[in-house]
């Protein structure tokens, strides 16, 4: 039983840890995507915040000033994108598959060009990285059962980006159902007309949905490199973006739900690591490659027979112009 | 007398530009990149040895994907690059098929055996340095438990892994020993958060060292022993330096001496093609021992290692190759 409870916790301690990225990119995707901006790029934008918080985070020794500069150069291609699809009504899609692009190979030309070690960044140590933080009185309650251990190992002992993305679902609610800005924020997704006739300017409110995309993308794209992992990798990013917007889809565009779709997409990938080569009670020892392919064969079953209709904001990727 | 001096003159330039033809080595690295800190890197190191000591200048070429493999080669000979230095297992069936339309060019291929007139193979016996580092990993955990890594899911990691095992066990009787797989494709090579991961699930069961065997993975399971306070145990180049004090000890494979060798070889018209298979009696597989890793080696391991490595060379005790007979018996 208490084997059982450890792997249990560590499983559970491996999909918090696996999920930040995803929650953080699909918070970021849901203020886009709301406001009526498709934001394919979330995996791009992710990418490059990656690569410059490691750059950041070994030039100067600090792991703050990496993520200030993560959500600096996020934010900056967040309005890169908002710049062809708000004010030049470009194609949505197209525009963010170029941020995609153009993230994967700057990074790793900039990389050779900067750090001359194949388009990795030095490895970080120290306070150049976001380590673990033991929560007030983890150790004083790790021998109580059950509890104690849920407390001490799964919800202490993370590093602050694990729990600032927590905290972020929670704000993302806020923002978006209770505040002014949300409530326009979510009108000019479903009909942009009547949020002009009210004299609000379409422009400037999705150009602020951008922003905030951006800056939670800069988040998550330290997490990735500064505490995660101690280095910029090429193509760290792995499809993480691709797969939180999946899971805002899976989540109806609406921040509890998506993050329970991210919560799920991770409990599944730390699953696979850890029930690889392990002997389960009655089935036996599961071949690694069943285990490799049950994420995506989980997918399409809740996807076909427990979520219903995903309805996208009505406006979304149609650029607003005023003549029509 | 003027007259034979310019004969002398062309005579002498003609010579040393023929010279300078002559030799146009090249070398395609393979996926997980020349900046591996392992497999790749230590080719890297021994050509670069080569171009600092001759000031020859080699080409290169780094596959992203599986598909550049042949292309590459073949680019590479078409150019009249000669030898062309071929990195990896999985470069074999792409070689072999350019080697046949080149029969004039000298290929050499490390870690895998192409049959062919004009192919060196260069093979270790990887299974022999595992087995010493599963030794150390076994008289250094505290918990009975140790632990392996692979990259890509092939024989020859299954290799590395049956001789860590046998190593293993052969200090510690009834120890533990834990084995994943990165994964099944080609990125497995350079997936460190998966490599991390997967570490942190092996230290929750228990294990304290542990082996990776990944390519560029490694640097993820490296970090996350760092971090957890455990040990790691590199490979193919020395990486004790990138953390020490949780480094134990790293397998080096020297591949950088192969692969200068190789280049070495064809200049001096050494070169052969066939076999070479490089074990612990020829020097080709290593345990690592330096400033890094000292303070964490005892002297009772040390005897130990040397012991064994003593008795490996004399034949006293056989590691068991999984490549032979696809089995484990250690596992």
């Amino acid at each position: 039983m208490s084997e059982f409870l450890t792997i249990m916790l560590s499983t559970f301690d491996a999909t918090i840890r696996v999920s930040t990225p995803l929650i953080l990119c699909a918070m970021a995707g849901l203020f886009s995507e709301r406001s009526g901006i498709v934001d394919i790029g979330l995996e791009g934008k992710m990418l490059a915040g990656a690569f410059a918080a490691a750059a950041v985070a070994s030039v100067t020794g600090s792991a703050w000033l990496g993520l200030l500069g993560a959500i600096g150069v996020a934010i900056s291609m967040s309005l890169l994108h908002g710049f062809a699809c708000i004010t030049h009504k470009g194609n949505q899609v197209v525009s963010g598959l170029a941020i995609n692009i153009l993230a994967s190979g700057l990074t790793v030309t900039l990389g050779i060009a900067w750090f001359h070690q194949g388009g990795q960044t030095p490895l970080l140590s120290g306070d150049a990285r976001f380590l673990s933080i033991d929560l007030p009185g983890a150790l004083a309650v790790e021998n109580v059962p059950v509890l104690g251990a849920i407390y001490s190992q799964l919800i202490s002992g993370h590093n602050a980006l694990v729990y600032l993305a927590f905290i972020t679902v929670p704000v993302t609610w806020w923002v978006v159902y209770q505040t002014r800005f949300g409530l326009r924020l979510r009108a000019v997704g479903e009909n942009p007309q009547a949020v002009d006739t009210a004299g609000i300017s379409v422009f400037w409110l999705r150009y602020r949905a951008v922003i905030c995309a951006g800056l939670l993308c800069g988040i998550a794209g330290a997490y990735l490199s500064t505490a995660q992992n101690a280095s910029f990798i090429r193509e760290m990013s792995a499809g993480k973006g691709y797969i939180a917007l999946a899971a805002l889809i899976f989540g109806k565009w609406r921040p509890k739900t998506a993050l329970l779709a991210c919560l799920l997409f991770g409990f599944l990938e730390a699953l696979t690591v850890r029930l690889e080569g392990v002997p389960l009670p009655l089935i036996g020892e599961v071949p690694a490659q069943l285990m490799q392919a049950l994420p995506y064969i989980l997918t399409v079953i809740l996807l076909a027979g427990f979520i219903g209709k995903a309805t996208a904001p009505k406006a979304i990727g149609i650029p607003y112009s005023k003549e029509r | 007398m003027k007259r034979q001096l310019i004969m002398l003159t062309a005579a002498v330039s003609i010579a040393s530009s023929a010279m300078a033809a002559e030799l146009k080595p090249a070398v395609v690295f393979d996926m997980g990149g020349k900046f591996d800190k392992s497999f790749n890197q230590g080719v890297y190191e021994g050509v670069e040895q080569f171009r600092n000591e001759t000031g020859i200048k080699y080409r290169e070429f780094e596959v992203t994907n599986p598909s550049q493999r042949e292309q590459a080669i073949r680019k590479m000979a078409q150019r009249k690059s000669n030898p062309v230095l071929a990195i990896g297992f999985a470069q074999a069936t792409a070689l072999e098929k350019v080697a046949k339309d080149f029969p004039e060019t000298k290929f050499s291929i490390i870690d895998a055996v192409v049959d062919l007139p004009n192919v060196q193979s260069i093979v270790f016996k990887e299974h022999e340095g595992s087995f010493l580092v599963g030794l150390l990993a076994a008289m250094k955990s505290e918990s009975k438990a140790v632990s392996f890594i692979g990259g890509m899911d092939i024989p020859l990691i299954r290799r590395f892994n049956c001789g860590f095992a046998q190593g293993a066990k052969y200090a510690v009787k009834d120890i533990k020993v834990i084995s994943n797989m990165t994964g099944s494709t080609p990125s497995a090579w350079n997936d460190p958060v998966k490599g991390g991961e997967l570490a942190r699930s092996q230290f929750d069961r228990g294990s304290d060292v542990v082996f990776a065997a990944a390519g560029g993975t490694g640097i993820g399971v490296y970090q996350a022993a760092k971090d957890a306070g455990k040990f790691a145990i590199g490979v193919d180049s020395n990486q004790n330096h990138i953390h020490p004090g949780t480094m134990l000890t790293s397998m080096i494979k020297r591949v950088n001496v192969a692969a200068y060798n190789t280049f070495k070889g064809v200049q001096d018209d050494t070169w052969k093609a066939g076999f070479n298979v490089l074990g612990l009696a020829e020097g080709g597989v290593a345990w690592a021992y330096d400033e890094h890793n000292k303070a964490l080696i005892t002297a009772e391991m040390k005897a130990a290692v040397d012991q064994a490595k003593a008795d490996i060379i004399a034949g006293k005790i056989v590691v068991h190759d999984y490549m032979s007979d696809s089995k484990c018996p250690s596992l």
